[in-house]
């Protein structure tokens, strides 16, 4: 690795600080995407700053309606939280197949969220469950977040502090996953509240996507039966050694009743 | 830059290069090369060490990540212990054969250490999804799994007179 040097603030203003003054400097969360990228060559910082000394970025907490995930809680703080588990327990489910127990014990919402691999398992959570991404200077709606491949439309120095799930009716997350890497080769998570559905899919296109005919469907019905005949075009899908275009398409429609059928039954 | 930090018990105090792995302090500077280098991509676990108590992979850690922190590596283990005696998860892979060529097993014994410290019954399904990231290409998997389930047994059952 090239040299760079190491920043550790206590807080999120002083992050901002340093990101904002020391050219080149990246935010480090827990480094399961940024390290292999920088030994990879991919990207050469300067100076990273390390936001895992900041204990607000951290916090679990139910704010009037909504489930509040600091941007630094590890796949691993999801997993074991009895407050996600009560309030929204597909996020449980969704954290427990991320990776490996190595990278949960690592990786961070925030990061995920920042990165937006488009294979990734929480944007799907973030748009399905229309979440509000907060960072240091504003909110921003999901539905705006996810740009593209790896976009989203944060500001170059603009920080993740938290996510804002607003808690559903029930919700449902399952994917097809790599066998190797265990990302999602699809991805789909369904979610309703009170009587509107949103269905958004990951690791399929660029970045995560909407299916507003099934969303349609299922808020007439909200049974695995009501999606089983809707075919996804393969238009503009991700060909790879995993799966091609028509495959994907194809686990859309099988991820999506699976994940209805686990919103029925709360997990 | 200066890290203080806990390795295997002991307190450390450390002038390192910020961009320095933990895999690569443990092998180069100190000489504890028990811990593996397998992939170097965060894929195998070979590396695998203890990070205030959760298994992580250092060769995806950086050296100034551990200041303030708890480092335990497979040479720290059998000093929990109070003696030169194997720790009882290893004890386990002697005895059940849960090792062929030997390289993956230090990360294969910590990541045993961390799932049967929060998990002391762990079922054999929650064995397997707990190895999802460490790789063997010798033993299929069967030994060390059954390493575990006896490891996990041992490590916390009572001590008996000493
Ligand atoms: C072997 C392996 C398997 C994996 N499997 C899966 C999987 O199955 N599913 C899945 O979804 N993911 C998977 N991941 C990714 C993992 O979930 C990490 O969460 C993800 O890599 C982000 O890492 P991180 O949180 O450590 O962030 P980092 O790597 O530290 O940061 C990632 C990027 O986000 C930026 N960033 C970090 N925090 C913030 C913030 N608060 N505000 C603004 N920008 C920020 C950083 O500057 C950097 O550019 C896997 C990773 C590995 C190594
Ligand atoms: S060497 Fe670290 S995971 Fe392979
Ligand atoms: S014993 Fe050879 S790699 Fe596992």
């Amino acid at each position: 690795m090239k040299s760079f040097a190491f920043h550790s603030p206590e807080t999120v203003p002083d992050a901002f600080a340093l990101l904002n003054d020391v050219s080149e400097s990246k935010l480090l969360a827990g480094g399961m995407t940024l390290l292999p990228t920088i030994k990879q060559r991919l990207a050469e910082p300067a100076a990273l700053i390390d936001l895992a000394k900041i204990p607000q970025l951290s916090e679990i907490a139910v704010d009037e309606d909504a489930l509040v995930i600091g941007a630094m809680v590890r796949h691993v703080d999801v997993v074991t939280s009895a407050l996600v588990r009560s309030k929204v327990p597909m996020l449980v489910h969704l954290a427990s197949g991320i990776g490996d127990p190595a990278v949960r014990n690592r990786g961070t919402i925030g990061g995920s969220v920042a990165n937006n691999d488009p294979s990734a398992d929480y944007p799907a959570a973030v748009l399905a469950l229309d979440a509000i991404i907060v960072t240091d200077r504003r909110e921003i709606p999901a539905s705006t977040f996810f740009t593209g491949l790896f976009e989203t439309s944060l500001e170059p120095s603009e920080i993740i502090t938290s996510i804002r799930f607003p808690i559903p009716s029930t919700a449902g997350y399952a994917k097809f996953k790599s066998p190797a890497s265990r990302y999602a080769v699809v991805g789909v998570c369904v979610a309703k509240a009170g009587g509107s559905v949103r269905v958004a899919v990951t690791g399929s296109g660029p970045c995560v996507f909407r299916v507003p005919e099934m969303e349609t469907a299922l808020e007439t019905s909200f049974e695995p039966a009501a999606i089983a005949s809707i075919k996804i075009g393969a238009a503009g899908l991700n060909s790879d050694i995993h799966a091609d275009a028509e495959y994907r398409a194809h686990l859309i429609t099988v991820m999506a009743k699976k994940a209805v059928a686990a919103a029925i039954q709360g997990l | 830059m200066i890290i203080n930090f806990t390795l295997n018990g002991r307190p450390r105090k450390m002038d390192v290069e910020p961009a320095t792995l933990v895999s690569e302090l443990l092998r180069e500077t100190l000489n504890l090369t028990g811990t593996h280098v397998g992939c170097d991509t965060s894929q195998c676990g070979a590396c695998t060490v203890l990070f205030n108590g959760d298994a992580v992979k250092s060769c995806t850690l950086l050296a100034p990540s551990l200041d303030g922190a708890a480092l335990t590596t497979i040479e720290g283990l059998s000093a929990t212990s109070g003696s030169n005696r194997l720790h009882p998860m290893q004890e386990a892979f002697h005895e059940n054969h849960g090792l062929q060529c030997g390289f993956c097993t230090p990360g294969m014994v910590m990541t045993a250490v961390a799932l049967a410290t929060r998990n002391p019954v762990p079922t054999e399904a929650e064995i397997r999804h707990g190895l999802e990231g460490n790789l063997c290409r010798c033993t299929g998997y069967q030994n060390i799994v059954a390493s575990i389930m006896a490891g996990a047994v041992a490590m916390n059952a009572p001590a008996i007179g000493e």
